[in-house]
């Protein structure tokens, strides 16, 4: 047994967003993430996600009968969210908004400027980070000419050179093209492996969120379902009110129980129903 | 209103030592009332080739023909307004647009600036609200204020207020959550089905392309790689596969059953269409008839 360590505690979080009336945009929320984990948090828009994410960070006004928000073992004050940062990077949704570099190295080299690092130490990192995202032979290019997917990439880049436990990504694959995500996805994929990353992805994409361990539902600020993709995969049709997709396999279930098959009540992977079908059809 | 290409070639700059060759050989009808998906990788030429609909962009070489007007290398930029109000265009992430401080004088921008009274370009406004589905107490409210699908929406109808004869979409679901997509392309459907209009839709979604699409132009490099009605172009999943397309789960994963021993004499584009071929190979046992 590996030693699990809870990367992420949160307790009773509450918070409304100031001069809003209604419904708290957090409610009682009550979350532990294991270190090395990859949690995919659904739900439709509004419904609190990026509410939550932004919290971790420290992003959000919290007020001392707000709950408490533990990373890593700190819990959350004024005094050191910035070491709670250190351990947190963030990829949002728009690739174009999060570059600041003339070219691909500076962008990365950013970050680890704002912290002062010693310049030779700096380059490694660049160096090894791009090289981990597969773009160190668009070192010196400009960002603006790169395709999404590769943004993207470099975005996360410029985050794991500056060695953080926890990678969030903010529906950071939602405006790409279907390569751009596939390239996203596998190189976050990959750093987790690596470096025992733990992940948290907020996203309306189905093939996204089958890559976490565990799939947090969140609906008017509380959360209400957790569990393995396969578990929620099964909710079919409901799938879509919370704001994902129904997966493929799930989708042809319902058109053959709509011409009277018997089908398996159990999720089922693509691969697992095509091999329920194929011994199925060898009976004929 | 059909729209034909013969012979198109597009080249940025052209003439400059920046020249860049972004069309060529570009032979195409697109049918009145058809409704035709676009889909290729980034850089293929698509937007390149949108562009030439209303004549934003003019062949470097060869004709485009749009209902009775003609559009060569030698066109004069002058009297193009008539042709920009029929064929309406909705970019990439069109919210981005938006400007006025309401709906209302944001959708009546386009109308008013083509010479209708405020009076009409008011009634065209919520008119068109009510067209995209959106209620009519939005009308006085601030764009700014509304949900970012409600926002595209209203991107929408001020192009629907310039009442075109056909619409071109360019990725018009990309960044919204599938319930948004699916109401969206709802819309879509609606525009085409009853007010008739001519859609065009640059896509990256192949399942909407087997949904919605009746005609499908696949770009490469800056040409018409393949074109065709989808339930034929997709029977070639190996060939698009190689180009990273992709083609609609259903057909993937019927090539898929396919290898495994089922059999298909076509591929099916959609689950309902899989499901009714995949019963006559399955025994008999397997059906229930339901209590319905």
């Amino acid at each position: 047994m590996t030693d699990v360590t809870k990367i992420i505690e949160v307790e009773h979080l509450n918070f409304r967003y100031p001069q809003t009336e209604g419904r708290p945009a957090l409610n009682d929320v009550n979350l532990t993430i294991e270190q090395g984990e990859w949690v995919a948090i659904i739900g439709h828009n509004g419904s609190g996600k990026s509410t939550l994410a932004k919290s971790l960070d420290g992003l959000l006004p919290l007020t001392p009968d707000s709950g408490t928000i533990r990373v890593a073992g700190i819990t959350l004050s004024e005094d050191n969210v910035w070491n709670i940062r250190r351990q947190i990077g963030m990829v949002f949704q728009n690739p174009d908004n999060q570059f600041v570099g003339a070219t691909v190295e500076d962008d990365v080299a950013f970050g680890l400027e704002n912290i002062g690092l010693p310049r030779e130490e700096m380059l490694t990192r660049v160096h090894a980070a791009l090289k981990r995202v597969r773009m160190l032979e668009f070192a010196d290019r400009e960002p603006a000419r790169l395709s999404g997917g590769q943004k993207q990439r470099v975005a996360i880049a410029g985050i794991i050179a500056l060695q953080p436990q926890i990678i969030i990504l903010d529906e950071s694959t939602s405006m790409l093209d279907p390569t751009g995500r596939i390239e996203v996805l596998e190189t976050v994929r990959e750093l987790k492996e690596q470096a025992n990353l733990t992940v948290i992805s907020i996203t309306h994409d189905i093939d996204e969120a089958a890559n976490a361990n565990r799939i947090i539902i969140l609906d008017d600020g509380e959360i209400k379902e957790s569990g393995t993709p396969a578990e929620i995969f099964q909710y079919g049709e409901r799938l879509i009110e919370l704001g994902l997709d129904v997966p493929y396999a799930e989708r042809l279930k319902a058109a053959l129980r709509r011409q009277n098959l018997v089908v398996p009540q159990q999720y089922l992977t693509e691969e697992g129903l095509v091999d329920w079908l194929w011994t199925l059809h060898s009976k004929m | 209103m059909d729209i034909t290409f013969k012979d198109v070639d597009y080249t940025y700059q052209a003439g400059t030592p920046f020249e860049s060759q972004a069309l060529h050989d570009i032979n195409l009808t697109i049918a009145d009332h058809s409704f035709t998906a676009i889909i290729g990788h980034t850089g293929s030429g698509k937007s390149t080739l949108v562009q030439h609909l209303n004549a934003l962009l003019k062949p470097t070489s060869g004709t485009v023909t749009i209902g009775e007007r003609k559009i060569t290398p030698e066109t004069n930029n002058k009297h193009l307004k008539p042709l920009r109000q029929k064929v309406g265009m909705v970019f990439q992430f069109p919210e981005s647009q938006l400007f006025e401080e309401t709906v209302a004088k944001d959708i009546a921008f386009g109308p008013m600036n083509f010479g209708m009274s405020a009076e009409d370009a008011a009634k065209k406004a919520a008119e068109m609200l009510n067209l995209v589905g959106l209620p009519a107490d939005l009308l006085e409210r601030s764009p700014f204020d509304l949900s970012g699908g409600q926002m595209r929406r209203v991107a929408i109808a001020g192009v629907l207020a310039m009442t075109p004869e056909v619409l071109v979409l360019d990725e018009p679901t990309a960044g919204l959550d599938p319930a948004g997509r699916r109401e969206i392309m709802g819309m879509v459907t609606q525009l085409h089905e009853k007010q008739h209009l001519t859609v065009i839709l640059i896509t990256h979604h192949m399942e909407d392309v087997a949904s919605y699409a009746d005609h499908v132009v696949v770009m490469e490099h800056g040409t018409i790689a393949k074109v065709g009605k989808p339930s034929d172009v997709f029977q070639d999943v190996a060939w698009l596969q190689e180009r990273q397309l992709g083609v609609p789960e259903t057909t993937e994963f019927a090539a898929r059953l396919q290898k495994q021993g089922f059999h298909f004499d076509r591929l099916p584009l959609t689950e309902v269409e899989l499901a009714a071929a995949l019963l006559p190979q399955l025994p008999r046992e397997a059906v229930q008839p339901h209590d319905e």
